[in-house]
């Protein structure tokens, strides 16, 4: 008997989910939004660009998607709002950070109807995202997938961070540079495409230039909270660097268990790393001294970047971090390049998409994270990372 | 010397291990259920003491004590509206009920407090200001041990006394344990089976509380998904111990800890994950019912 | 009565065959007529995958009766050796659906061989024990692929584990690489090959529980002791049963992996293998078209659930709950079961 039941009951509900997933092809106009705030400024339907873009809304990685999401949606009302001839409608789906769900998520925009994407926020769910991006022929620009599989053998795929194997290189090149260390250990984290992918050209580089690295130690998903292990192989082989390649909410467990042990190498991060600043409750004395190459500074003086975080406290009440600068900068990128090639919104993906790649190979784009960026046809960004050092618990250019 | 610093971390982990796995093994213990929410019970724990020492500057046992509250009340509505309905259904659709429950309250709190991660503050230092010490040193300096990690290892040792005695002398714990053994024969013999499990439920969240507490003061970051693998990590302690038995959680989660830091610091931080569940295998196999738990001989 | 029994069970598998192929039909009449959604169509293929384990889970934790939490490790095992032979091969058999049947065949070997290791230990145990240390082997076969290095040139395979050690002749190339797992895999899994594996799965499992082997091992979920005091090889069905199961989820693993262009040894951790669970669990242990259709549906929901936005997950999580709380309420249970007299509750295999 039960059987039955269940089954009626099952049978229900896919008919239900199958009703609802054929129902929103039928809406050619979605009158459903992604944010709260978007409702009143979206441009009316069928005269705005539909925009898209998948990342962790939900999960582990939420941070990320959700800064991304929120600076994409500031960029699209400050634009609509101006009511030039360039209006976007944005939709951000929630991926999870998984390469599977990504794609159902991207799917979910197809059927909305998207025509330029803002790829995934995350590399590995970009990855599988880009291929269908790739195969279906629409052109995608994503804030802050900076894994190389993203970009490699497609021409419609750009970036607007930059590249894993830049950021490694050029952190060793750093390093060496300024003879800031001899001996340098590394903590990376070990089933993250991102984390992975800077260590191996760091390493890579670090030999070319001489650096030691005498500590080379890993943590995963499951036991990030103790790092007393790799701390001591760092202190004990004798490093005074330790480089992170990490987002920064281990990093800033990495800084609090180094004060109790009493050891302070000079600390070296990558782009990830902005946003400790922010967190709340963090001391930020933990920080002070850590050096970092990051594009975007929130604590920067520059009157857009000011505009930008103002906003961005005012509706969500925290300080952006550089996926929300990068998702921001994003959209006016895309402004301009439609601007630029004269779109308009009744074009299909397809059209857009050969006249974003001609675009965006050949123009310049200032935004916050970068003044005078350039892309090339693989699709990577050109702008230079910027040395920040953390000084009274706020960024201080480094020459 | 450092053999003795990767001791202290492992106890000092595991301890935290040991305060979550005490929590699972009451409610095994009784309920005969896998309560896989109770690692996010934790969480929530978590940031009500966030939230009431750095939002609103309560003192922080204050704001422990309103944890545990937030958290025993918790405990015992999801008890009534998720798993007493489901009290004659088969185990596995509780075991599926709790896996909702955690979903749901991971997604609340990223609701009501977004993703963004909290820095939990530390309460356990003695002076202030510049001075403000967080641990004790031995030999000179080449031995730290931190406050959080003494007061875990004490609150644990006294959590577990006070669980031996409850359910080993009070009448409320003689009940709980004749409805481990046989719910049918407690309710003729004039438990009330609904008022003990419920009660199970309550200990069990007010303990998760404190362990949240903990857990976050001595790794600082919080987030919505804080619980759910210390929650794992604790629950395969548990069965370490040999589940459903008070000091075998305990010794199951200090040993879980110390064999994590152990691996990673004497075989490889890459496969420590590897190791430790390999370990755990291997006990399990030598003795079927973990480490403590008693074997019961199947009935013919 | 028991060859009527039989009839009930025997024409219960037909109708499943049936609605599986009816399923198949209608999607590809819509699909070829192109009135599915690109979001329908893209899940179809992940959605056999997930029909698969949820199958093959049910034979383990249904038929046999022991509660297995690192299902995912089996699908992981069979994702990365299934793709692994895909694109070693991808010169020597250009064909493609031949590759994927080969790829399937390697990956539900490998995972077989897994499960036959893995069984010998966990076998022995009973319960929640048997349920940790399958959830311990899950997350072991997640740390060993995080930290697998493949690589393929001109003098065959290269394995090293920890780093990069391959050392690739010229020309080589490195297909798992640790915890950037495969990446530029060839999508050729089709929604057709994912059909043919469902009804494959419904052979194989339908043949093996109605056969002597599967009562045998229904014998002894039901009362172990009572089995092996007639002469049923405890060991022996327990493990043919696992193996069987361990096999699918490895096919399961490779259809599912080459539908997405990469994959990461992550993806198939502890919540997938609850996700599986729940899907078996929901469609009634032992009750091989509800684990079709809770596989289906579950997975369809969460897409269903877009317009929710940030509510998604949550309404998710409420739904969960709900319909556990729904299908074991006793007095629905005991309403729904007066229309049909004849047919009284309590002898279900949950």
């Amino acid at each position: 008997m039960k059987k039955k039941f269940m089954c009626l009951m099952m049978a229900m509900v896919m008919v239900l989910s199958l009703a609802a997933c054929g129902g929103s092809k039928a809406e050619e106009t979605p009158a459903e939004s992604t944010g709260s705030s978007s409702e009143e400024t979206a441009a009316p339907s069928g005269a705005a660009f539909k925009l898209g873009g998948t990342g962790p809304l939900t999960g582990g990685a939420a941070i990320y998607g959700n800064a991304a999401k929120n600076g994409a949606q500031i960029a699209v009302d400050e634009i609509n709002a101006e009511g030039g001839a360039i209006q976007f409608e944005l939709k951000y789906e929630d991926d999870q950070h998984d390469a599977e769900k990504a794609v159902n998520a991207y799917n979910a925009l197809k059927d909305w109807g998207m025509q330029i994407s803002l790829g995934s926020v995350t590399s590995k769910p970009c990855e599988a995202t880009s291929a269908e991006t790739y195969a279906d022929r629409i052109f995608a620009l994503t804030p802050s997938a900076s894994a190389t599989a993203v970009t490699e053998g497609k021409d419609n795929m750009f970036q607007m961070c930059f590249m894993d194997p830049n950021q490694g290189s050029a952190s060793a090149q750093y390093i060496a540079d300024k003879g800031l260390a001899t001996k340098v250990a590394i903590i990376w984290k070990n089933d993250d495409v991102y984390s992975k992918g800077i260590h191996d050209t760091f390493t890579a580089k670090a030999g070319e230039l001489g650096l030691e690295i005498v500590s080379d130690t890993t943590f995963a998903d499951g036991n990030d909270t103790d790092f007393s292990v790799q701390l001591s192989d760092a202190q004990s082989n004798g490093a005074d660097l330790v480089f992170l390649p990490m987002y920064y909410q281990p990093a800033s467990l990495i800084l609090a268990q180094a004060k109790s042990m009493g050891y302070a190498p000079t600390w070296f991060g990558v782009d990830g790393m902005d946003g400790i600043l922010t967190m709340e409750g963090f001391d930020t004395s933990l920080a002070e001294g850590v050096m970092l190459l990051t594009p975007f500074n929130a604590d920067s003086t520059d009157e857009r970047t000011q505009n930008f975080v103002k906003k961005y406290q005012e509706q969500f009440g925290e300080v952006p971090n550089q996926f929300a600068a990068d998702a921001y900068d994003c959209v006016y990128a895309y402004k301009q390049a439609l601007e630029n090639a004269g779109a308009t919104a009744d074009m299909s993906a397809e059209d857009l998409c050969a006249a974003m790649i001609e675009q965006f190979t050949s123009m310049t784009f200032d935004g916050l994270t970068g003044d005078g960026m350039t892309w090339d046809a693989s699709g990577a960004v050109s702008k230079s990372p910027k040395g920040m050092v953390i000084e009274n618990g706020a960024y201080v250019g480094l020459d | 010397m450092t053999f003795l610093n990767f001791l202290i971390s492992g106890i000092s982990l595991g301890s935290i291990y040991a305060i979550i796995a005490l929590g699972y093994t009451m409610v095994y213990g009784i309920a005969k259920m896998l309560n896989f929410a109770h690692g996010d019970v934790i969480m929530v724990g978590a940031y009500i003491c966030f939230y009431a020492v750095s939002r609103f500057n309560l003192p922080p046992l204050v704001g422990v004590i309103l944890a545990m509250t937030v958290c025993t009340v918790l405990g015992m509505v999801v008890e009534r509206l998720a798993y007493k309905p489901l009290r004659q259904a088969p185990s596995l659709a509780v075991l599926i009920t709790a896996i909702g429950v955690s979903y749901f309250l991971q997604n609340t709190a990223l609701l009501l407090w977004s993703s963004n991660p909290k820095v939990f503050p530390n309460f356990f230092t003695s002076g202030s200001g510049e001075t403000a010490k967080t641990g004790v040193e031995l030999f000179g300096g080449q031995l730290k041990i931190s406050y959080v990690t003494l007061f875990t290892i004490i609150i644990c040792i006294v959590i577990m006394l006070a669980l031996t005695w409850f359910t080993g002398k009070t009448k409320m714990g003689k009940a709980m344990r004749a409805c481990s053994e046989d719910k049918g024969a407690a309710q003729l013999m004039g438990i009330n089976v609904d008022a003990t499990i419920s009660m199970t439920f309550a200990i069990g969240s007010g303990l998760a509380a404190v362990a949240g507490v903990l857990l976050c003061s001595a790794y600082p970051t919080l987030v919505p998904t804080t619980g759910s693998m210390p929650g794992i990590k604790a629950f395969t302690a548990a069965v370490f111990g040999g589940i459903g038995s008070i000091p075998g959680a305990f010794l199951g989660g200090l040993l879980l800890g110390v064999i994590e830091i152990f691996a990673k610091a004497y075989i490889s931080t890459q496969l420590s994950d590897a190791v430790v569940f390999a370990v755990l295998i291997i006990v399990l196999l030598v003795k079927p019912a973990g480490l403590l738990g008693k074997q019961i001989r199947e009935k013919v | 009565m028991k060859s009527l029994k039989l009839n009930k069970t025997t024409r219960w598998n037909y109708l499943t065959y049936l609605l599986v192929i009816l399923a198949y039909v209608i999607l590809q009449v819509l699909g070829s007529t192109g009135s599915i959604s690109s979001s329908l169509k893209g899940m179809l293929v992940p959605i056999c995958a997930y029909i698969v384990m949820a199958i093959s889970l049910n034979l383990t934790v249904g038929v046999l009766g022991e509660l297995s939490l690192g299902h995912a490790g089996f699908m992981s095992m069979g994702a990365f050796t299934g793709v692994t032979a895909a694109i070693a091969l991808q010169d020597a058999v250009p064909a493609a659906p031949l590759r994927m049947a080969i790829a399937l065949a390697v990956g539900a070997a490998f995972a077989a061989l897994a499960g036959f290791l893995i069984g010998i230990p966990v076998l022995r145990l009973n319960g929640d024990y048997l349920a940790i240390v399958t959830l311990a082997f899950g997350e072991i076969i997640k740390s060993i692929f995080n930290n697998l290095y493949v690589g393929v040139d001109s003098k065959g395979l290269h394995l090293s584990l920890l780093s990069d050690k391959t050392n690739l002749a010229e020309g080589g190339k490195l297909i798992i690489a640790g915890p950037m797992g495969i990446g530029g895999i060839q999508k050729i899994s089709t929604f057709t090959a994912g059909f043919v594996l469902v009804m494959i799965t419904l052979i194989v499992v339908f043949h093996l529980v109605n056969s002597r082997a599967g009562r045998a091992i229904m014998a002894i979920r039901d009362n172990r002791i009572a089995a092996e005091s007639v002469g049923v090889n405890v060991t022996k069905y327990k493990m043919m049963a696992f193996v069987t199961s361990a096999a699918l989820a490895g096919a399961a693993g490779s259809l599912f992996a080459m539908n997405y262009s990469t994959i990461v040894a992550n993806k198939f951790d502890f919540n997938t293998s609850i996700l599986v669970l729940v899907f078996v669990v929901l469609g009634g242990l032992g009750n091989m078209l509800g684990s079709i259709i809770a596989a289906a549906a579950l997975t369809i929901l969460p897409e269903a659930l877009r317009q929710f936005s940030d509510y998604r997950m949550l309404v998710y999580a409420i739904v969960l709950i709900l319909v556990m709380l729904v299908t074991n309420n006793p007095t629905l249970k005991s309403f729904f079961s007066r229309f049909k007299p004849g047919n009284r509750s309590g002898k279900e295999a949950v």
